[in-house]
């Protein structure tokens, strides 16, 4: 799925979020949007997801602006897996079929993606617990499922491993490793772990306060910051 | 019509009984078909008006809110005395020829707890967290899709709206008393019975009605504990379960 960004602002109330962002995703790449807590990460997920409008500017997807062209069809085609994510009253696996639900998937298939899934998650034996009852580790995990089942072009991360232990990170970003392999699927993750971003992701945005400083592959601007403020960043001098 | 069709079942039925008796029983069936009747067309009207309402955050929606609230004190007697004057004769649904029957009964019931199911169930959607509407969103939930999702994560509290509304129906004497006039075999129910049989000085009768209203708002509280209890399991495992969160 092709993904462009034009001058994006978004404004709440006596907050500036976004102040004039764009750029353009890498198709059936990782990118990662790195920047302190506060930088406007989620803001821009959110947009890209259709949660949330913008200011000023506008979203391209695959050529179209979606919000004159219909967005449901757009909307089907990706998903974003949040922070902190919430379960539905109902079960483990209750909450991985729902996407399939709405989509409208024969139901034969719908146990078998959604059991496939919860495999693939480390949750086979939890299929049927009641959700909101799933540790914080295996809530991500659950939630990472939800979206993965439903094979989204455009998978959008929030922070998705943010306060989990280090093995449940590791399966984690190893599952979206996989994933974007096995699919050539476009995935854009939300960290401020830089690790996490060199680790996973071929390109990275960096964003401060709202404003876009950088953006390049993420092996060069690793190794060779253009902008002091991402030297700053990226040497730990700017607080996370 | 339903109404007929039921009372005529009923007193088939109970034609073995002594007059007394089957009088009792009518006044229950009646009761219990009113206050069904009316709960169940204000939650047609109350939960998705409610969902809506509970699902939008503006100022013009805060203030219907309130509205709603303030609707939760109308006086039954007033409730019923607007209904009188819009089925009366010279009202404007005169011509309807309703008045003094279970069907007025009804439409003042539902004047009386609409409000109150709409007020609820708009509090159990909007304190649902915000992200389960990100997250359905997210996950490909259409319009429908999403208020579906939304009513059924509130099905507890839409409950509580429900039964809460049954209560005060099946309690209520007000409205019903003016807009029913308490015509023995017709439109007399448990409460306006019980009235009746008090002014007249027929205690023992006026308890026994009392006690079959008691027993049917025991067994209404009965399944709404048995439910919130169902649903206090799930917290108590919540909270066991969560103390190991990380």
């Amino acid at each position: 799925m092709k993904v462009e960004v034009k001058g994006l602002s978004k404004r709440f109330e006596d907050r500036l979020a976004l102040d004039d962002v764009g750029f353009q995703v890498p198709e059936g790449k990782i990118t990662a949007i790195v920047g302190p807590s506060g930088s406007g990460k989620t803001t821009l997920l959110r947009i890209i997801n259709m949660l949330d409008r913008p200011t000023k500017g506008k979203l391209v997807i695959n050529g179209k602006d979606p919000a004159k062209n219909g967005h449901s069809q757009v909307l089907k085609k990706m998903v974003m897996v949040f922070q902190n994510p919430v379960m539905f009253n109902r079960s483990v696996i209750a909450n991985v079929s729902y996407g399939l639900k709405v989509r409208r998937v024969d139901k034969t298939k719908v146990k078998d993606r959604s059991e496939k899934a919860l495999e693939r998650v480390g949750l086979g034996d939890r299929a049927g617990q009641y959700a909101p009852t799933l540790s914080a580790g295996e809530s991500q995990r659950m939630a990472f499922a939800r979206g993965l089942v439903l094979e989204p072009e455009l998978m959008l991360l929030d922070e998705f491993t943010a306060n989990l232990d280090p093995g449940n990170v590791a399966l984690l970003e190893k599952l979206v490793m996989d994933y974007n392999k096995d699919s050539d699927s476009t995935i854009v993750l939300a960290t401020h772990n830089l690790y996490q971003a060199k680790r996973l992701s071929h390109h990275c945005i960096f964003l401060f306060d709202g404003k876009l400083i950088e953006k390049g592959r993420t092996k060069k601007m690793f190794s060779s910051p253009k902008d002091p403020l991402t030297k700053k960043f990226l040497s730990g001098e700017i607080a996370w | 019509m339903i109404w007929e069709l039921i009372r005529e079942v009923t007193l088939q039925l109970i034609s073995g009984l002594d007059p007394e008796t089957q009088r009792v029983v009518l006044i229950t069936v009646l009761t219990l078909y009113m206050a069904t009747m009316s709960t169940t067309v204000s939650s047609l009207i109350g939960i998705p008006l409610g969902a809506f309402i509970g699902m939008r955050k503006s100022q013009l929606f805060l203030l219907f809110r309130v509205f709603t609230h303030s609707l939760y004190g109308l006086p039954p007697v007033i409730a019923g005395l607007l209904v009188y004057m819009l089925l009366s004769r010279a009202g404007p649904l005169g011509p309807l020829g309703i008045l003094f029957t279970p069907t007025s009964m009804i439409v003042a019931q539902c004047l009386l707890i609409t409000p109150l199911i709409t007020g609820i169930s708009a509090s159990a959607v909007d304190s649902l967290p915000k992200n389960i509407e990100d997250t359905a969103r997210s996950l490909g939930a259409n319009r429908i899709d999403l208020i579906k999702t939304m009513l059924y994560e509130a099905r507890l509290g839409l409950f509580t709206a429900v039964m809460l509304g049954f209560g005060r129906a099946i309690s209520e004497v007000g409205a019903v008393i003016i807009v029913g006039g308490n015509i023995k075999w017709h439109t007399q129910v448990l409460t306006t019975s019980i009235v009746l049989e008090t002014q007249r000085g027929n205690f023992n009768y006026a308890l026994t009605l009392g006690a079959i209203l008691m027993l049917i708002a025991l067994i209404i509280s009965l399944v709404l504990t048995i439910a919130q209890k169902k649903k206090g399991s799930n917290l108590r495992s919540l909270l066991i379960k969560g103390g190991g969160k990380g």
